[in-house]
């Protein structure tokens, strides 16, 4: 099973190029997925999480994004070589995404139960009837009523939307998922609900997974392993385990200091000073130094390179602060 | 559904109203007495006299305007021409298919044309496509039709020869007179689909189609179109009024006998009454058209449809 | 696209500069809309200073030389009545850019007015308003020109109040919308709270933020109101030989059209440029204005 990967990225480099500026959104990333497992993407809004994640659906609007280099290793295969009629067979079949906000991921226009047959009609079966039992059947196992899927999106609740999201997401038992902050916009009660479906649908279907998130709890919830991202940059990659225990980089630091524990009776929260630099004008060296509180010299002058301090759990930085 | 349109339709009978007695205040404060226009110069005191209490001239303001829209209502009775004494709405009757005719056929270049240009525009934006059907839409909407109309007519009927210069009877004589009236609003509903398009392309549910996998052509026919439709049509509702008044100026530019060129005569000739029927026509043309519009947009935005269905 | 590059930028832009100066700025890269505006410039100069440019008197006759081509002598040619085209088209832009401009402050005052009490008190003031306007938006703006002028007699002052009243739904509208929006914002309530007068509120807070809509509508309406009444005149309901001005002249060369298109020409590609230039500039504010509509 060594090797078993069903995603790699190499080196990705994205920018979206304007008539003013030219902004680095991914800054030579490398990670690999192995089958099965998923991936946690944690980082602030705008770190580059959603580019990346459309960047493996092709899904970037080129122009104003450009892919600058790299690979994106999808079972074995580079998608950015790949035509876009075979992406079109990939999308939604092989690799799906659901969509940050259910409120506007859906058609508003076009009943569900047409939404959800639309992506089996595409890949799995020309057959309108047999499309239509299995969008049915794909709605109850988001537990929502057959009956309903004649009804358009406005008429369903939050929660009930993203199931929807779901079902579409999923319709095609799809090799890899791609969940972009799929709870954010939903009520806490819902997001557990929510939560729990993905997982029993991707344990059922051995669907890897990649969720973007910037809530550390959904990641205890949800991940095997964990890539934190800053300024487009994975800066620290492990085992869930590692990177809750035992995590290394500063920013990572800073982002479990931001969380509230109640176990400690000083219960002070620590926010990472300053803001998430522009990425048209991003800083030398660590991109993380003027907001780092162990910041030395050398941080600013040269970009530390990723290195691996104990098995599989990668940190991108000097660790002055620790020797 | 049912319902909506029942309502819709008495939602329209106070509008109508309103139309009718504007266009009555109107001519009732024009200048000069009817009777005497009717009569000529040489009328006795007498006769005039007689002929006004004979068309109910002598009651008060308001009697007058209720026994107007009741003769409408119940008789088709729009009073006579004072030109030639006929019922103004033989005349109505005669002329009304031509600029119904007229307005169809340039709202159906408008609507084709200007989607087209539009869908594409948008979606190449800033190509040399975009720029140049966008340009083309800025010079449509800036030139007067009347002056296109003479444009046209120089072109393709006098140097070339290719269209008749005047009259209406066959679909040669329509194809210039329904560019003229067509080319201003198709530019508006070019410049209107490319910015609805290019707000709805940007939506989620649009990428969400890719993601599906679907193939460009339907993401944005299917998904953005369907969405970015419900302001067009809207827009389109009301350019309608604008090609039925745009049809006043072109009829006479292309000597068509409709409503317009009606119009435009009797403004000159000073008949009062057909002015008034051509202006209530059209105005009603204008409301049942937006009628119309409101039920297909309710048809197109399930949102309205069961914010309707909720309330009926 | 990347939000976080705009709202970055637009950060840095508004500690630097004033609001004016960022619609000026935003306003001055559209290339197009500068053109537009350089050309309206030289037209209003042309209007102006008529009497100084103008070769030849617009309105004398001059029977030895009729329907000349255009020539070194008469760089537009001349009409069936000897007049100088160009010197015509001059004086045609004072006629129309003072019937535009004329005719739509009529919409914009009477439009405003209307609208913006009608958004600010609301209730039944306001449901009356609109279905009034609802009346005159169902008569297309043309009819509702000629059935003015059919009441009051064709002329030029008839023509600007005729083509004014027609528009004076659309700024009603776009009056109370903005009215509507930003009625209810803090800055309102403090001013209320702090038990300012209606007619203070309405004139010194409400009316200044809606001014941009306004403006834009009121550029692109300009254009619209030079056809509109361009198109009166060549049906003859409008400004009556000799009176200089582009739609006349249209009618007048439509007979000779076959032979002298020149003559319908040149006062139909003045009435082009002149609003092409409007609404280059109209679009232009627009964008500068609201730079979210612009893609």
């Amino acid at each position: 099973m060594k090797n078993d990967y069903i995603l790699e990225i190499e080196d990705l480099t994205v920018k979206y190029i304007t008539e003013d500026s030219i902004v680095s959104a991914v800054n030579n990333m490398s990670l690999k997925l192995e089958r099965g497992n998923t991936l946690g993407f944690v980082g602030e809004t705008g770190a580059g999480k959603t580019t990346t994640a459309k960047s493996i659906m092709r899904l970037l609007p080129e122009p104003p994004t450009k892919i600058e280099s790299g690979k994106i290793i999808f079972n074995g295969e580079n998608i950015l070589e790949k035509s876009i009629k075979h992406m079109q067979s990939i999308r939604g079949n092989k690799i799906s995404m659901i969509f940050q906000d259910p409120m506007t991921a859906l058609n508003p226009v076009i009943p569900i139960i047409d939404q959800i047959a639309e992506v089996i009609l595409l890949h799995q079966t020309k057959d309108r009837k047999a499309a239509y039992k299995r969008a049915e059947e794909m709605l109850e196992i988001v537990e929502i009523k057959k009956e309903r899927g004649e009804e358009y999106p406005h008429q369903f609740s939050g929660g009930m939307k993203q199931r929807v999201v779901i079902a579409i997401a999923l319709a095609c038992t799809p090799d890899l998922l791609i969940a972009d902050e799929p709870t954010t916009a939903l009520d806490v009660t819902i997001q557990a609900q929510v939560l729990k479906l993905m997982h029993d649908i991707k344990e059922s279907n051995n669907t890897s997974m990649i969720m973007i998130t910037h809530d550390l709890g959904i990641v205890a919830e949800a991940c095997d392993n964990v890539a934190v991202i800053y300024a487009g940059s994975i800066v620290e990659y492990g085992t869930k385990e590692d990177i809750f225990n035992s995590h290394a980089h500063p920013y990572t630091e800073g982002l479990f200091n931001c969380i509230p524990d109640l176990s400690k009776t000083e219960s002070e929260l620590i926010p990472i000073k300053g803001i998430m630099p522009d990425p048209s004008d991003l800083p030398t060296g660590c991109k993380f130094h003027p907001r780092c509180p162990y910041a030395v010299d050398r941080c600013s002058k040269e970009e530390p390179e990723s290195k691996e301090i104990s098995d599989g759990h990668m940190v991108k930085c000097f660790l002055e602060h620790r020797k | 559904m049912l319902k909506y349109i029942i309502r819709r339709i008495i939602m329209m009978i106070p509008v109508m109203l309103g139309v009718t007695f504007v266009v009555f205040t109107m001519l009732y404060i024009t200048p000069g007495d009817p009777a005497q226009t009717i009569l000529g110069e040489n009328a006795t005191e007498e006769t005039i006299a007689e002929l006004r209490e004979e068309m109910g001239l002598d009651r008060p303001f308001i009697i007058q305007y209720f026994d107007y829209v009741w003769k409408i209502v119940t008789k088709g009775d729009f009073g006579r021409s004072y030109t030639n004494q006929q019922p103004v709405i033989n005349a109505l009757i005669d002329r009304f298919p031509n600029t119904i005719i007229l307005a169809v056929s340039s709202a159906a270049i408008a609507v084709i044309l200007g989607l087209i240009l539009g869908v594409v525009s948008a979606v190449k934006q800033y190509s040399i496509f975009d720029n140049f059907s966008m340009t083309l839409a800025l010079i449509g909407l800036s030139m007067p039709n009347f002056w296109q109309g003479l444009l046209l007519m120089l072109l393709f009927s006098l140097k070339l020869g290719w269209f008749p210069v005047s009259g209406f009877t066959t679909w040669k004589h329509l194809i210039l007179p329904a560019l003229t009236v067509g080319t201003s609003s198709c530019a508006i509903i070019a410049r209107m689909t490319r910015s609805s398009m290019l707000e709805v392309v940007r939506q989620d549910y649009v990428d969400s189609a890719r993601a599906k996998g679907q193939k460009e052509y339907i993401v944005i026919i299917k998904h953005a179109l369907r969405n970015a439709m419900i302001p067009i049509i809207t827009a389109v509702g009301l350019q309608f009024g604008a090609m039925l008044g745009g049809s006043v100026i072109t009829e006479s530019v292309f000597s068509i006998p409709g409503i317009g060129k009606l119009m435009v005569d009797s403004i000159k000739a000073r008949d009062y009454p057909s002015v008034q029927a051509g202006v209530l026509l059209i105005a009603l043309s204008f409301c049942v058209v937006n009628l119309l519009v409101d039920l297909l947009y309710a048809a197109t935005d399930p949102r309205m449809k069961s914010n309707i269905e909720g309330k009926a | 696209m990347s939000a976080v590059n705009n709202t970055a930028t637009t950060r840095v832009q508004y500690k630097k500069r004033s609001q004016t100066k960022e619609i000026w700025r935003r306003f001055r890269k559209n290339k197009s809309s500068i053109i537009g505006m350089i050309i309206i410039a030289i037209l209003i100069i042309c209007a102006i200073f008529a009497e100084n440019i103008a070769p030849y008197d617009p309105v004398k006759q001059d029977y030895a030389h009729t329907l000349e081509h255009p020539s070194k002598e008469h760089i537009f040619g001349t009409d069936e009545f000897g007049r100088d085209i160009f010197s015509r088209i001059i004086f045609g832009a004072r006629t129309s850019l003072s019937v535009g401009l004329i005719s739509v402050s009529i919409s914009c005052i009477v439009g405003g007015v209307i609208g913006a009490i009608s958004g600010y008190f609301g209730g039944r003031i306001d449901t009356f308003i609109m279905r009034c306007m609802d009346v005159f938006l169902a008569i297309p703006s043309i009819l509702f020109n000629i059935s003015i002028i059919a009441a009051l007699g064709p002329g030029i002052v008839n023509m600007m109040i005729a083509v004014g009243v027609s528009n004076i739904p659309r700024y009603c509208r776009i009056m109370r919308a903005s009215v509507l929006q930003i009625k209810n914002q803090e800055f309102i309530e403090a001013a209320k709270a702090g038990g300012a007068l209606d007619f203070f509120i309405i004139t010194f807070h409400v009316v200044p933020n809606s001014l941009a809509p306004i403006i834009v509508q009121a550029t692109l309406n300009v254009g619209s109101a030079i056809i509109a009444c361009a198109g009166l005149s060549f049906i003859g309901v409008g400004i009556s030989p000799p009176t200089p001005e582009w739609g006349a002249m249209l009618s007048n060369g439509r007979d000779l059209l076959r032979n002298y298109s020149y003559i319908t020409a040149f006062p139909g590609l003045a009435i082009m440029i002149t609003v092409l230039s409007l609404n280059l500039m109209g679009d232009g504010l627009r964008d500068a204005f609201d730079p979210k509509l612009k893609r």
